[in-house]
């Protein structure tokens, strides 16, 4: 369940022969309950690729499939949680959650069961009858982030999630984040420019080159997080010393500069 | 940059137009350079005013006439926007009927609600009908536009979020298209009024009984032109009236969404 496949997907805004070309053979898949993170430089068409998995924008080539299905159009098994939050300014916060649990037919006994439930996991239950411009950038995001896992969806899409938020609303959401893939872990394509946010979050970063975008590297931070178990340290900035921690990071961050360098030229 | 004015200094300024206006009208008839019978003096205005408060003219006192017209008005400005608003947002949402719909909505609202005047005495003779289906002309216009533009600026990104989570067509439109288009929705409902009350001499014109368009007719056919002018002064106070009560509601409705300005 879950799982996002690429097939040599190509994207071209305007006409094929001089337009832009955002997209060039990307071949990716994404495992059942994988948790991947997409950097690159901005411009190289990390949110486009997400855009392409939900189902807002379609490839010009290739295909991008789920469950070996080609998506088509947007759906709620796989959820999007956006940068700019893009909650509903006039539906309350259990408003917000509760339209996609409509949308899928359920009982009111059992949306109002879901609901309170991922209140509690959020720490939202205080908030349920507030607005969302009553609540702070951190506090929506949230919000917008229990909109999408309330549909238990197969596939989790954030598209650069944490980007609005200040520094330290950002750690906590982070660590929030890892808490909630732990309880309730789904597939998750993560696009961010924050280099340490890939490392912690993910197991995979994928890394692109700028455009045309193409994989330039993918890493494998799952084993090296086992085998030096960061996962025994609780806080975000204790996993950040560790060395091996910093040797993934200073390699991203390298790969990446070498990026920009090629812009420059 | 002009120097900014509080709210004191902007009554006193629009008193003094007012003044001006009315200082300017009451030279020229006083002055014997217009004919007393073609212009009359502010007093005299005012007198008729008082004089059709309270006595009948063509079958009803004044307020009776404007209770008249208001029925009509308001029955031809409901369906208007009861019809308008959601053309306005299916035009926004469903691409299809938007492009059937809108060049012949473009090409038609140019026709002024006045040249429908002889089709609505034909098909409506001196029923409510007639004058309903002039206001209506007038104020439909405004309601799909407003409509049609707020459904078509709504963030993209509410439509990708509504379309993630699998909101079926018709709850977009209700749930998301209508909302977001309120503040569109309600500027246009007061161009709508205004343009539906403009319409209402004319649309009186084919009426028998009450009204303030009515009333006017019969005051030209009695050379009475205080009594036209009454009229004129009348429609001008109930439309500032309207004006305003809409733009309160306007001002609650976007405090509610914290989007004051």
């Amino acid at each position: 369940m879950g799982v996002i496949r690429f097939d040599d997907v190509g994207r071209i805004f305007g006409s094929k022969a001089k337009g832009f070309v955002a997209l060039k053979n990307i071949d990716l898949e994404i495992g059942d309950r994988e948790f991947v993170a997409i950097v690159g430089p901005s411009g190289c068409g990390k949110t486009t690729c997400l855009r392409l998995v939900a189902g807002f924008d379609h490839a010009t080539s290739g295909t991008v499939s789920v469950d070996g299905t080609p998506v088509k159009r947007p759906g709620p098994d796989r959820a999007v949680v956006f940068q700019q939050f893009a909650l509903f300014p006039w539906k309350s916060v259990w408003d917000n959650i509760e339209l996609g649990l409509r949308n899928l037919g359920l009982r009111a006994a059992e949306r109002t069961e879901r609901i309170g439930a991922i209140l509690d996991l959020m720490h939202l239950a205080p908030y349920a009858e507030h607005f969302p411009h009553q609540l702070s950038g951190g506090m929506q995001q949230r919000v917008a982030i229990a909109r999408a896992y309330v549909l238990d969806p197969d596939v989790l899409l954030m598209d650069e999630p944490f980007g609005a938020l200040d520094a330290q609303t950002r750690v906590v959401m982070q660590e929030e984040l890892v808490r909630l893939a732990r309880k309730n872990p789904r597939t998750v394509l993560f696009i961010t420019h924050a280099v340490e946010e890939a490392v912690y979050l993910a197991d995979r970063v994928v890394i692109m080159t700028r455009a045309p975008g193409r994989i330039k590297e993918v890493l494998d931070v799952a084993s090296i997080r086992n085998a030096e178990d960061w996962g025994s340290h609780e806080k975000i900035e204790d996993v950040m010393d560790l060395e091996s921690f910093v040797h993934l990071r200073t390699h991203i961050w390298r790969s990446l500069r070498e990026e920009k360098a090629s812009q420059d030229v | 940059m002009q120097p900014p004015v509080t709210f004191l200094q902007s009554v006193a300024l629009g008193f003094l137009g007012l003044g001006l206006f009315i200082g300017l009208w009451y030279v020229l008839s006083v002055s014997g350079f217009v004919p007393r019978v073609f212009l009359p003096s502010p007093g005299e205005v005012v007198d008729r005013f008082a004089v059709l408060m309270e006595r009948r003219f063509a079958g009803a006192t004044l307020l009776g006439h404007l209770a008249a017209s208001f029925e009509r008005f308001a029955y031809g400005f409901l369906l208007a926007a009861v019809v308008g608003i959601p053309l306005g947002l299916l035009m926004g949402w469903y691409r299809l009927l938007d492009e059937i719909v809108s060049p012949l909505f473009d090409g038609l609202r140019f026709v002024a609600p006045i040249a429908w005047v002889p089709f609505a005495a034909l098909w409506f003779g001196t029923g409510i009908g007639g004058p309903i289906m002039i206001i209506f002309a007038g104020a439909f216009p405004p309601c799909v536009i407003n409509a049609y533009r707020g459904a078509k600026f709504v963030d993209p990104r509410l439509i990708e979020a509504a379309n993630m989570l699998g909101t079926p067509s018709l709850r977009v439109i209700r749930e998301v298209l209508l909302p977001s288009s309120v503040p569109s929705i309600i500027a246009g409902l007061r161009v709508s009024a205004g343009l539906g009350w403009q319409s209402l001499v004319g649309a009186e014109l084919i009426v028998a009984s009450a009204g303030v368009g009515y009333m006017m007719v019969q005051g030209q056919a009695n050379v009475s032109t205080a009594t036209v002018m009454s009229g004129m002064v009348a429609i001008g106070l109930v439309g500032l009236a309207l004006d305003t009560i809409l733009r309160l509601i306007e001002r609650v409705i976007l405090r509610r969404r914290g989007l004051e300005h």
